[in-house]
């Protein structure tokens, strides 16, 4: 092919490519820039730098004095950890057995899997809560059981995407490595922690971020088996605070601000896994 | 390979490696979801009480459906929903991956810059556009007054609000329609295209006769997901226009579900909305199917 580096045609297809890529950079930089201006400054002009008289912490300081962020943010990684971690757990172990062993049900187990894709979490959600609360775990004031109440779903939830994307990975390893382990007299079990594991480390971070990322933006659950204000997770807040100080702009793009930039920056420095998982799973579901 | 056995000829380690997921599959999916169509047969008020017995007729929910006008305007929301996701997120999409695909500096930032709405929760995102979308010097509204408008545009009224709720849903995903078409792009192989140009084909030729009719299925398999993902919407227009506002106009039957199970406190009727997402789903994703089928190159 030619190089042509300058042709207007090139500079068009520039042009477009730029013009989305401003949609996506542009709205999250102006919360941010904004989120360091006093509230009342912000209606008089939000497209200004927050640089002299223009800058202030004050909506920072309203947002962690009148705000459990601190409570929110540790529920938040609790829960989203648990469920990355035994999703990553019990998917690697399910998917491991079903590609390696001929079993009869194989195929039974294979479409069980790719059907629970496909339930929408709004028609399991109150069987869940009602069995949940037969069980004394929801609405309760203690913390922990009200937080496994809400990890217990999710893992179920993501498991099956999971199992997708890993027993793909694990039918590409080569079975010579598992076979000479077994000559040296490992058993299934120490097979797949020492064999399986280390070699699909890849996918399980792909799985274990996607799993984390999902329950951490899932609002819908949250509602659901958060009740109570120490119980809340990140997104839960968010909402009250939608709803309580809707008109402080200040405070809300503050709050904004607090929970997009640290996802962004995870996302930046793990971006490689993220766009891989993504296509896996969702080309073959 | 038949001489797979020797490690795994005894199935009985199968079950333990099995046993949890598929009991976590079990207990929190399609027990429930099985549990939930006998719900919507019964009388259940609260989340939490006890169900009464069965509703009177049984299907009464069921012909409730159809005679609840929120309930129309909930499903032609989702049907404008669903539209609007298969023409704007995956048309957007198919035209950025293929620019992508052509250009040789940059690609890498397009494609961690695209995916950035699609990382971040929706809840933050309805908080964000909220702030865009405001009617007292939003970020548009103080745009349109730069640009030397004089009388500002209520984003949220009875006419806009609809629009309104759209533009983020839509714009979020794209990226993710992107990264799943430029893997399929990426996936074509360059002898195809060099041995096409040789043979004189434009660019624009290249595209049109080798990656759309290649695409053909990651574009069938991003509609099936546009449309299960637009029947799921739920965190952005609840954060944006909750409990159906302004004047239950904005109602998508995710966000109909849920106001029937928290706010109205109608369990059984919350149920059977939720089942009525299910058969579209179902549905819609085979007529999808059926469509791409029949267009074969």
């Amino acid at each position: 092919m030619k190089k042509r580096k300058f042709s207007p045609g090139m500079c068009v297809v520039y042009l477009i490519l730029i013009f989305w890529a401003l949609t996506t950079i542009y709205p999250i930089l102006w919360v941010i820039l904004n989120s360091f201006k006093d509230k009342k400054k912000i209606i008089a002009n939000s497209f200004a730098l927050p640089i002299g008289d223009l800058f202030s912490m004050d909506n920072y300081k309203t947002a962690f004095d009148r705000l459990n962020i601190f409570t929110a943010y540790k529920n938040s990684i609790i829960v989203s950890c648990c469920v990355a971690l035994v999703v990553i757990l019990l998917a690697g172990m399910a998917s491991y057995a079903l590609v390696r062993y001929n079993l009869k049900t194989k195929k039974l187990l294979n479409t069980l899997v790719v059907a629970a894709m496909m339930f929408p979490v709004f028609a399991t959600i109150i069987p869940v809560f009602r069995m949940e609360f037969s069980w004394g775990i929801v609405n309760t004031d203690k913390v922990s059981l009200s937080l496994i109440s809400l990890i217990l779903p999710q893992i179920a939830g993501n498991l099956a995407f999971a199992m997708v994307v890993l027993t793909g990975y694990i039918r590409s390893l080569p079975i010579e490595l598992e076979e000479s382990a077994y000559l040296e007299g490992c058993n299934p079990m120490q097979i797949f922690f020492k064999i399986v594991v280390p070699l699909t480390k890849p996918s399980f971070a792909t799985v274990g971020i996607f799993s984390f990322l999902w329950s951490y933006n899932d609002l819908f659950s949250q509602t659901f088996f958060l009740r109570f204000k120490d119980q809340w997770a990140i997104t839960r807040l968010l909402m009250e605070i939608s709803s309580r100080e809707g008109t402080d702009y200040g405070l809300m793009a503050a709050v904004v601000t607090l929970i997009i930039v640290p996802l962004l920056v995870v996302y930046v420095c793990l971006q490689k896994y993220i766009i891989k998982g993504m296509t896996a799973g969702a080309v073959k579901g | 390979m038949n001489n797979t056995s020797n490690i795994y000829k005894n199935k009985k380690p199968a079950i333990f490696f099995l046993l949890p997921a598929f009991l976590f599959l079990i207990l929190y999916l399609y027990y429930p979801f099985i549990q939930n169509i006998f719900n919507s047969f019964m009388k259940i008020k609260g989340l939490a009480t006890p169900a009464k017995g069965f509703n009177d007729p049984v299907y009464k929910n069921y012909t409730r459906l159809f005679t609840d006008p929120n309930m129309r305007i909930a499903l032609k929301n989702t049907l404008i929903m669903i539209i609007v996701t298969i023409v704007g997120q995956v048309g957007i999409a198919i035209i950025i991956a293929l620019l992508v695909d052509n250009i040789k500096r940059g690609a890498k930032f397009f494609r961690i810059v695209y995916f950035f709405p699609i990382v971040i929760s929706a809840t933050a995102l309805g908080l964000l556009f909220n702030l865009i979308f405001l009617y007292d010097k939003g970020m548009i509204n103080q745009l349109l007054e730069f640009l030397g408008m004089t009388n500002l545009t209520d984003w949220k009224d009875e006419a806009h609000a609809i629009m309104t709720m759209m533009i983020p849903v839509t714009w979020q995903y794209v990226g993710f329609y992107f990264i799943i078409l430029l893997t399929g792009l990426n996936n074509i192989s360059d002898e195809l295209y060099e041995s096409a140009s040789i043979d004189g084909a434009t660019r624009f030729q290249r595209v049109r006769f080798i990656s759309i009719p290649l695409l053909h299925n990651v574009i069938c398999t991003c509609c099936v997901l546009a449309v299960t993902g637009a029947l799921k919407v739920f965190d952005l227009p609840w954060m944006m226009f909750p409990n159906g506002m302004p004047y239950g106009k904005t109602w998508l039957t995710g966000t109909y579900m849920y106001y029937y199970a928290f706010v109205a406190s109608d369990a059984d009727y919350s149920s059977t909305i939720a089942i009525v997402i299910v058969v579209l789903g179902i549905i819609l994703s085979k007529v999808v199917n059926v469509i791409f089928k029949e267009k074969d190159y």
